[in-house]
């Protein structure tokens, strides 16, 4: 038996709208999402900023701190901060789908998962501070 | 069909590794950029960054994010209607992560 | 006392005659127990003949009446009117793929990546039947079973933002299928299966996620996708860091 092929001249295309992420808040948060990874580039990229001008001199250096204490930059940093957020947590929920790790022959279950990496990342977050509060001079 | 040698894994290996150095490192040290240093509540002269071992960690930290935000971004430019011009991006993207990791070598080994 | 009603705006489409799909209202009879596919079905029996739409087992198993209730990719015998009531439904043809007609979408391009994963057991050395079966532990079984459970309704197509840009890509179903035996112990064709890797295979997917949320079986093919990311990616790396190695 043939298989009966549509009349392709007949067959109505619709068209996908450049705004399709518009049209649904779960295609809207996938939107923020991938655009959290701009404003990462963005900060580190000031934060290179920042390493340039120490090599520069230790005027240098402690001017364009000076810089990041106005208002304007500490916006960024707060918008940056809420974005790396987001980032971090739909990361670690995206790990818990990828990862099946098991207690003997369970699986553990994605929230939980989830809630190991962001109980991780505070650990690592603690590390980080304590270190440079014990390093810089 | 002929399998097309692809070398995506390699930029999906970057992004993958870039996404996990942003997860669980970028927020604290915006913290410490962006508001601890700023605002007086700690002081920070650099000294900590001559250290070899630190140039090393904050090279790792800078660069694997950016190849995180290039793949991630030229794919995101390819989903809102822009890939016409697909290769021009792919250069962009991919490329200014090259570039970058030059220059984040270069700006630590001046330190 | 009258009988409660609810509206049903159903696109219409006929390719002899209509240049574009139009939207068509019918109020039915608003029954606590109906779901969309009893609406659609009364429509036809009773109101107007000559809507055109696809459905069979009307349990959630056979997917053949996959639609767009209110924007969302749903099996029609699945989306219940007590849950959009007293609010109008629209039902629209599955997005992302041509309209034959009225509800009816053409998937010739489902079927044709279907079966360009070479979705059966490929052996490199065929057993006889004389040996016997194949023997596979329970947890062998386990990698792969839930890929086993789609029923080819094409709901993660039309949730699928990537596919609706890129008619290209492999898409959720076919590539978690060539997952699921790329993940069969039974199975040793996974370099044939090289369609998975190429562009507008795995590599189109940015994880929206949506083919899962949607999914009816709950297949997870964002799951696959990702997983086959991974070893993918892993094979690459040790095939160029460490080329002594064969698999």
């Amino acid at each position: 038996m043939s298989a009966v092929r549509p009349d392709a001249s007949k067959l109505y295309h619709r068209k996908m709208p450049a705004t399709w992420w518009l049209t649904k808040q779960s295609y809207f948060l996938f939107m923020l999402r991938e655009l959290s990874s701009v404003f990462v580039a963005l900060f580190l990229v000031v934060y290179l900023c920042q390493l340039y001008q120490l090599s520069q001199g230790p005027d240098a250096y402690s001017a364009f701190t000076q810089k990041l204490s106005s208002p304007g930059w500490i916006l960024f940093h707060l918008v940056a901060l809420l974005f790396a957020l987001y980032h971090s947590f739909t990361w670690f929920q995206s790990s818990a789908v990828v990862l099946q790790l098991r207690i003997g022959e369970r699986l553990i279950s994605r929230p939980i998962v989830t809630a190991l990496h962001v109980g991780a990342w505070a650990i690592v977050s603690v590390v980080v501070l304590v270190l440079f509060l014990a390093l810089k001079s | 069909m002929a399998t097309e040698k692809t070398i995506e894994p390699l930029w999906w290996g970057l992004f993958s590794a870039g996404g996990v150095v942003a997860a669980f490192l970028v927020p604290i040290h915006i913290i410490l950029v962006g508001f601890a240093v700023p605002l007086g509540w700690t002081t920070d002269t650099g000294a900590l960054y001559r250290l070899w071992w630190v140039k090393l960690y904050l090279f790792v930290l800078i660069v694997l994010p950016l190849y995180h935000w290039a793949h991630r971004f030229y794919f995101t430019l390819n989903d809102t209607g822009l890939k016409a011009i697909n290769k021009l991006l792919a250069v962009l993207c991919y490329g200014g992560a090259i570039v970058g990791t030059f220059v984040t070598a270069w700006i630590l080994l001046k330190i | 006392m009258a009988e409660p009603t609810i509206t049903l705006n159903v696109t219409r489409y006929r390719p002899d005659k209509d240049r574009a799909p139009t939207t068509q209202s019918y109020v039915v009879p608003y029954r606590e127990d109906w779901v969309v596919l009893d609406a659609l079905n009364h429509i036809k029996d009773q109101m107007d003949g000559t809507l055109s739409y696809r459905w069979s087992c009307r349990m959630g198993v056979c997917g053949s009446c996959g639609m767009m209730v209110n924007g969302t990719p749903k099996l029609t015998c699945a989306a219940f009117l007590r849950d959009y009531y007293p609010q109008e439904i629209r039902v629209e043809p599955l997005v992302n793929f041509p309209i034959i007609r009225d509800l009816v979408i053409d998937m010739t391009d489902f079927m044709d990546k279907l079966k360009s994963v070479k979705p059966w057991i490929i052996r490199k050395d065929e057993k006889p039947v004389s040996e016997g079966e194949y023997l596979q532990t329970p947890a062998e079984l386990e990698a792969f079973h839930q890929f086993t459970q789609c029923i080819n309704c094409m709901l993660c197509y039309a949730a699928c933002p990537v596919y609706g840009l890129e008619p290209k890509f492999l898409g959720p179903a076919a590539i978690a299928l060539g997952y699921r035996y790329n993940m069969d112990s039974r199975d040793q064709g996974k370099d044939q299966r090289e369609i998975l890797g190429n562009h507008d295979g795995i590599w189109d997917c940015t994880f929206v996620g949506e083919c899962s949320v949607v999914c009816p079986k709950h297949v997870d093919p964002a799951a696959a996708i990702q997983r086959s990311k991974v070893d993918t990616t892993k094979n690459w790396f040790q095939s160029i860091l460490m080329p002594w190695g064969q698999r």
